[in-house]
């Protein structure tokens, strides 16, 4: 499967060119596709900052893009999703929200954010129902559906669930723990991905703890935002990696895309020896590539992603060769 | 009404020295019973950080059971260390609700995190001794019941029971936040949660208790005896907000169900009060109903929710 080949469309959205709501001017990030039949909805998060301490708060926005992923139709101009309340999970963001069509509704699966005191954030895992075609979202309670357990200590979010005969099964991440690595830079966070299944999407099994994706950076190996598509009597899953600390300048060591395939949905074996989807020096993917979401359209399987700086200057898409 | 007879407050922690992490407070006393002394599990504090915040720890006061009044040993370490770095138990193990496992003892517990726009989020973890009780082990780095749907945030107060061959846990949720003088205060509410093995809970997702002096009352301290052929509950609450000093504060309330699901409230009848002078005269909080030597005794918190120790009364008459 290393000989998947990618052909890359650039970067196909960029918020900077834009007008967004909520007062968001920069990022768009983990962008995630709902397919309609003569358009392609991408959800995205951004970012406005907070007026009481100069932080962020992220936002889900969408833009409608026709289904060569290159003329946009319209950005969306309202809040598609409020945040959550004061003291809960989803209080000060959410990032990102992975949707999909169930019977005649659609699902959002929020990881939601909230700040702490001597850690900077924990994420879980919220549902939202949209009655409207995917132009705004309620949850359906104030608290998380996947959140902490015994042996997941910390930071489950990422959630990304897809219907396999009559199961849900959900990909998500859960954190390992939290370490200082460095006297002069705050507290890192390392996370894994896991899995989970439900009979209605609301109430969730997980697989306590058990990471599916060996390391390849070794036990510091972060791994982030699991996608999963079936191609060819395979099940595919792409993620994004990076160490766990210093991985925003350090050269080598910020997100990269990874990937691996599975029959049983049980064991995956990882691939990514060979980049997958390398970055084009001098373009805005140079440095890093984070964040996948794939998707099929119209027969053609697509890879949204995020470049240089986490999606600050928007998101790109590449297309498979078979 | 029952007729409890306050015997006088049993523990103070001000006169134990020698212990840096137990400087003032003994919360929530739970109680397990030994051959000779009753073992009564609390949390305390040391002095307050710098920026006035507290971290809280659990321990144990052995009592003489002849003469309860007799202290005979206090635990000379905390049972149960902190959590590491970013775990829900980083900053806080309180309250504790202990109860004998075969060999072990397990110990259920609430856990401390702060936050940055309310002061902290509590959820529930799981310890276990081997040592008859003396030390304890968490049972994994997360909590074994947390955030869900209905349930947002502040689980707290656990109590543990078990019925049969089932686990029960009564516990209390986090209704809301609400902004009290600039300040956040929580809104919690009577919960319960039951398990095969005591690790994997199902929530009843339910308010057992309705509210009585308002909507946003605060109820806490959940604590389930069977009795008579009838489960009693004994809980405190109090009003939202200006609850530090006598007026709203807390009060202890009953209640009483035969399914252990379904909950009549009567507050009337649980029979002890707050009193005219001493150590509980503004305010009583944080029951406990056990039973030694064929009496039933409640211990309880008085003033400052706890913060000069607890006191015993004793049952005159049956729980019925």
């Amino acid at each position: 499967m290393s000989a998947m080949r990618w052909k890359k469309l650039g970067r196909i959205f960029d918020p900077t060119q834009h007008t967004l709501p909520n007062g968001c001017t920069r990022f768009a990030q983990s962008p995630q596709a709902l397919v309609f039949d003569d358009f392609v909805r991408i959800y995205f998060s951004t970012r406005s900052v907070d007026n009481s301490n100069g932080k962020y708060l992220s936002h889900i926005a969408f833009v409608d893009m026709r289904k060569n992923l290159h003329d946009v139709i319209w950005v969306s101009d309202q809040t598609v999703i409020p945040l959550g309340g004061l003291g809960c999970f989803d209080e000060h963001g959410i990032f990102p929200m992975n949707v999909l069509r169930y019977k005649d509704v659609v699902y959002g699966y929020t990881c939601g954010w909230n700040r702490r005191a001597s850690v900077s954030v924990d994420t879980a895992v919220g549902l939202a129902v949209s009655h409207d075609n995917g132009l705004t979202f309620h949850r359906i309670g104030d608290g998380p559906v996947l959140a902490a357990s015994l042996h997941e200590p910390c930071l489950v979010g990422d959630g990304f669930v897809r219907v396999i005969g009559r199961v849900f099964h959900m990909w998500y991440i859960f954190g390992t723990g939290w370490r200082t690595f460095s006297a002069d830079s705050p507290p890192d966070r390392t996370y894994k991905i896991g899995h989970a299944t439900s009979r209605d999407g609301i109430n969730w099994d997980k697989e306590e703890a058990r990471q599916i994706i060996p390391d390849r950076l070794g036990p510091d190996e972060c791994q982030a935002l699991p996608t999963v598509i079936g191609l060819l009597g395979r099940y595919h899953m792409f993620f994004c990696y990076r160490e766990s600390f210093d991985f925003r300048n350090g050269k080598g060591r910020g997100y990269r895309i990874g990937h691996a395939w599975s029959e049983d949905l049980l064991d995956w074996t990882r691939d990514d020896e060979h980049p997958l989807l390398e970055g084009t020096p001098g373009e805005w993917d140079s440095d890093m590539q984070c964040y996948p979401h794939a998707f099929e359209c119209d027969g053609k399987i697509y890879l949204l992603y995020n470049g240089n700086e986490f999606g600050q200057c928007g998101f790109g898409a590449a297309v498979l060769e078979r | 009404m029952f007729r409890w007879q306050k015997l006088g407050k049993v523990f103070s922690p001000q006169e134990v020295g020698g212990r840096t992490w137990l400087k003032e407070y003994a919360q929530a006393p739970a109680a397990l019973v030994f051959d000779d002394f009753v073992r009564i599990y609390f949390s305390c504090r040391p002095s307050a950080e710098e920026n006035g915040q507290y971290v809280s720890y659990s321990a144990y006061v052995e009592l003489d059971r002849a003469d309860l009044f007799k202290v005979r040993h206090v635990s000379e370490r905390p049972i149960l260390r902190l959590g590491e770095l970013g775990e829900f138990d980083e900053f806080g193990t309180y309250p504790v609700s202990v109860i004998r496992n075969g060999n072990e003892v397990r110990a259920y517990y609430a856990g401390w995190t702060r936050c940055e726009s309310v002061p902290f989020n509590v959820a529930i973890g799981v310890a276990v001794s081997r040592d008859e009780g003396e030390t304890f082990t968490r049972v994994g780095n997360g909590p074994v019941l947390s955030y869900s749907l209905g349930e947002p945030f502040v689980l707290s107060g656990p109590k543990i029971r078990r019925f049969k061959d089932t686990w029960y846990l009564w516990y209390i949720a986090g209704r809301r936040w609400k902004m009290v003088d600039g300040r956040a205060e929580p809104v919690y509410k009577i919960r319960m949660a039951t398990s095969e093995d005591g690790i994997h809970w199902n929530k009843a997702n339910k308010d057992l208790i309705e509210s009585r002096v308002e909507e946003d009352e605060a109820q806490a301290s959940p604590d389930v005896f069977y009795a008579n052929e009838k489960y009693h509950m004994f809980f405190c609450y109090r009003y939202s907000c200006n609850y530090r000093g006598k007026e709203n504060g807390y009060r202890i309330g009953y209640a009483t169900s035969t399914n252990l699901l379904d909950w009549v409230r009567d507050d009337a009848k649980a029979g002890i009060d707050v009193s005219d002078e001493g150590w509980d005269s503004e305010m009583i909080s944080y029951p406990h109903v056990f039973e030694l030597d064929g009496r039933i005794y409640l211990a309880y918190l008085g003033n400052h929710v706890g913060r000069y120790g607890f006191g015993l009364a004793v049952l005159d008459g049956k729980l019925d």
